[in-house]
């Protein structure tokens, strides 16, 4: 346990290097996220609200969205894993007496903490000094401790899930087509493009019970106000199902695929 | 020129070494492309138009700018790499060749799985053509036409743009891909939606509305005047500034590499 903490320290420092990186992309967010708030504020300017959410909750959904952006961002993060399976430093990692599962799945977790924690507060600052209708509202703060446990949880799930695509990297030498549709595939299904909500019903409750909404949708929409009570239980519940099938499932992959591993490079 | 070519061959060659990672990665392309094409299907089954732009007006304005984005995008995309190549010193052993130094920036990084994105890019455009309810003539067809061509410059000069600032810092100015990625997806909207000052900026100072909201107002007949039809032209007065920087870029390089 003690070494998988400094493992999860030294990622985190590492991380904190590059501060004029840090500031750029604070205000890319900033941007981004303004520009999506005026797209649905057009969609809304258009139509009474007959959507799943209103307007000032989108807003906040999408501030939280692209604050934590990082920290739900299941494919890209971790370079040095996929460097050590390219290279085959790998083999030192399997020489080691730590298990290859814990030690990528901290990893998975740092890489996506150190750069959301110097990208979060400046940004979340900046979003609740806008005016009214795009402003970051404050739920209150029963629902923000809500949305903490469900993000440290939605944490859990995007390292599972993304330990499980590194292990495919035993298999496949190029690892970018796998990343191109992992990237589509569970940004759109956690409401990353729109969120779930907006939806056609039928189709958005199917969705709902996904992994991947699992990620960002369920603690984005309890902050937003769009989930609550026996809903955002569920949800919360579902998170931890998810969060148990994935890493049980992971763990034993990659028991499997070691078994059988072929180490690249000299 | 015949070296050009050679270049040009060898990349395709190499990309097309790992024949199911570079077929997986045309497919992942095009459900990137799909799902947001999904997002705004979605809109659009419960709402019938945003500021007076239909479905079929949105999705042409949407297939305008993926089509623009993916051709410029697979010729000046691999220049995202080249703050790279200036921080570890490649670009050193570039500037030694006789041959022109831009084109063997891009060459080597053509992307030829943009395939995926050009082709939903089309299918969208054939499913917006009727939808828009645009009656096309000749002048309309140009119209479209040169918003695609001109956008697609326009998108690889914005590439370049960003990758000239790299002799200054000597990094990758991650900001700058709002105008690249982002305006690939906010430009699904035409871009008054997003309101009078924004507008002004994307005319003025990156011309992206010129590629897409003012020919759309002449193509859905908002404006009868031709000259927004030649508008998308103009926009390519950005390829000066664009240039100007990069050979700036050069003149005053001095070499990071060890």
């Amino acid at each position: 346990m003690k070494s998988y903490l400094s493992l999860f320290r030294i990622r985190m420092i590492n991380g904190l290097q590059y501060r004029a990186v840090a500031l750029g992309s604070i205000f890319t967010r900033f941007c981004w996220a303004l520009m999506e708030i005026l797209a649905f504020f057009a969609v809304h300017r258009s139509n009474g609200g007959s959507f799943g959410m209103t307007f000032s909750q989108t807003a906040s959904y999408i501030w939280m969205q692209q604050t934590f952006i990082l920290m739900y961002n299941v494919i890209d993060g971790d370079q040095e894993i996929e460097a050590s399976v390219n290279d085959g430093s790998i083999a030192y990692e399997l020489a080691r007496p730590m298990n290859l599962y814990g030690n990528w799945f901290t990893q998975c977790l740092a890489n996506r903490l150190s750069p959301t924690a110097i990208n979060c507060l400046p940004a979340l600052l900046l979003a609740l000094l806008m005016p009214a209708p795009y402003r970051l509202s404050f739920p209150g703060i029963m629902t923000t401790a809500l949305f903490l446990a469900s993000t440290i949880l939605a944490l859990g799930v995007v390292g599972a899930i993304a330990v499980l695509m590194h292990i495919t990297m035993f298999y496949t030498t190029s690892q970018r087509g796998v990343k191109i549709i992992g990237r589509a595939v569970t940004s759109f299904f956690a409401g990353g493009l729109l969120p779930l909500p907006y939806f056609p019903k039928a189709f958005g409750r199917i969705v709902r019970l996904l992994p991947f909404a699992a990620t960002q949708s369920t603690p984005l929409l309890i902050y937003s106000g769009s989930l609550t009570g026996a809903d955002a239980a569920f949800a919360m519940g579902l998170q931890v199902f998810w969060l148990a099938v994935l890493a049980a499932l992971g763990y034993y992959a990659m028991s499997r695929t070691l078994n059988r591993v072929v180490v690249q490079g000299g | 020129m015949k070296f050009y070519v050679r270049l040009f061959s060898l990349n395709s060659k190499s990309q097309m070494q790992y024949k199911f990672s570079f077929f997986l990665s045309c497919l992942g392309q095009f459900i990137t492309a799909f799902t947001s094409f999904f997002s705004i299907r979605f809109i659009f089954l419960q709402i019938d138009t945003v500021d007076e732009f239909t479905y079929g007006q949105v999705l042409l304005c949407f297939s305008v700018i993926m089509l623009s984005f993916s051709i410029g995008e697979a010729v000046g995309g691999g220049l995202a790499s080249f703050p790279r190549m200036v921080n570890v010193g490649e670009f050193d052993r570039i500037m030694t060749r006789p041959r022109s130094l831009i084109l063997q920036v891009i060459i080597p990084f053509f992307d030829f799985t943009r395939v995926g994105l050009l082709v939903q890019g089309a299918i969208v455009l054939a499913l917006a053509l009727p939808l828009s309810g645009v009656v096309w003539t000749a002048s309309k067809i140009i119209g479209l036409v040169l918003m695609i061509v001109c956008g697609a410059v326009l998108f690889f000069c914005l590439f370049m743009f960003q990758a000239a600032f790299a002799f200054f810092t000597m990094n990758s100015l991650d900001f700058l891909n709002i105008f690249t990625y982002g305006a690939r997806q906010f430009g699904r909207y035409p871009f008054s939606v997003y309101g009078k000052r924004i507008l002004g900026f994307l005319t003025f100072c990156i011309p992206l509305a010129l590629i897409q909201y003012y020919p759309l107002l002449f193509l859905v007949d908002e404006s009868s005047h031709p000259a927004y039809m030649f508008l998308p032209c103009l926009s390519l007065i950005f390829i000066v500034p664009c240039w100007a920087l990069f050979r700036f870029g050069i003149r005053r390089y001095k070499s990071a590499g060890s």
